[in-house]
């Protein structure tokens, strides 16, 4: 004879609770934390790279990097001489909060006022995983065209902001500024744009001085 | 494989509230999962069989509940189910969609005996 039993449990509570132990541990150390999302190629790591020489001096930063294979990325970084950690997956299509956790595990979080974790390049997975992040950046760039909001809703309507890369493309490529930024506004319209050119370096100011908002208004640290 | 880890999960909290009860085998768990997310009844299945090999779960029915993805937009308030996940207004046509139903991924209950 069989008995019903009601569990209403959601399936990702064992994720988001080892998410919320690190959100915890990065707060009492005062570390603001983006979980950076787009598809392969639209530019999280030079958006990431770029972010780190322009808070030279006012932030300091910290770089965790999730790819399937190989530590291209993490190398890269490097070289700017901030500590960074390389996550390899193989074959996971996104991070979760507890090769986050493990990633965390000595790494020098005194010493940092800024972690970026770079997610697997993907547009759908990443959003189903909380991480232990205060805000989610989802990176777009100009050739992959105006309408990926529209055919990838979840990850534009949680961002809480969106670097547009790659601006200075926009003359040779058909891109809808105006549709584009209509488009994230109608998926949340709370979410900040930031329209960037890694490689002019465009746009970027904007976005670094709203980082260190963000770090300035971070919850106090817990004793 | 993209189910595998949450089909695990799955697993987990179906085995945990087993035991709990002091149940022998279970026959059925129910799993919602909203339109909007990006899990796939088959991709559960095909993860869950390999996985609940050897378990009390093992052989149990899988039923899934879909929840669509409702709608209701910030210009004019209508609310509705978009055909896919075009969250452009019938009604005015603006794409200002607030999603209010869609995003569920939960275990509903379990059958045990």
């Amino acid at each position: 004879m069989a008995d019903q039993i009601k569990v209403v449990k959601n399936v990702l509570s064992a994720n988001d609770e080892i998410a919320a132990q690190n959100q915890l541990l990065l707060g009492a150390h005062g570390v603001l934390t983006l979980n950076i999302m787009a598809s392969p190629g639209a530019g999280k790591t030079s958006v990431i790279m770029n972010t780190i020489q322009k808070l030279h001096g006012r932030l300091r930063c910290g770089v965790i990097e999730g790819d399937v294979a190989s530590s291209v990325d993490s190398e890269k970084v490097a070289t700017l001489g901030v500590p960074v950690v390389q996550i390899n997956t193989g074959g996971g299509c996104h991070l979760d909060a507890r090769q986050v956790q493990d990633a965390l595990e000595g790494f020098p979080l005194d010493q940092i006022d800024l972690l970026m974790i770079e997610n697997v390049g993907n547009l759908i997975c990443p959003t189903a995983f909380l991480l232990g992040e205060n805000l989610r950046i989802a990176i777009a760039s100009v050739p992959e065209g105006d309408d990926k909001p529209v055919k990838y809703p979840e990850l534009f309507h949680q961002a809480q902001a969106v670097v547009l890369n790659k601006m200075d493309l926009l003359p040779y490529i058909d891109f809808d500024l105006a549709v584009f930024r209509q488009r994230i506004s109608g998926l949340n319209p709370n979410s900040r744009m930031f329209e960037v050119s890694c490689k002019t370096g465009a746009g970027l100011d904007a976005w670094a001085e709203w980082l260190c908002d963000g770090h300035a208004t971070l919850p106090n640290r817990v004793s | 494989m993209h189910e595998l880890a949450v089909t695990q999960q799955v697993l987990n909290i179906a085995l945990q509230h087993a035991e709990e009860a002091h149940a022998k085998r279970i026959h059925e768990i129910e799993i919602v999962i909203g339109d909007m997310t990006s899990f796939v009844n088959d991709a559960v299945q095909f993860c869950f069989d390999a996985l609940s090999k050897g378990t009390i779960a093992e052989g149990a029915a899988l039923s899934f509940r879909r929840v669509p993805v409702t709608i209701r937009c910030r210009e004019c308030g209508a609310v509705f189910t978009p055909d896919d996940l075009d969250l452009t207004c019938p009604d005015c046509e603006a794409y200002a969609g607030e999603v209010i139903a869609g995003r569920e991924f939960y275990i509903d209950h379990i059958e045990v005996e």
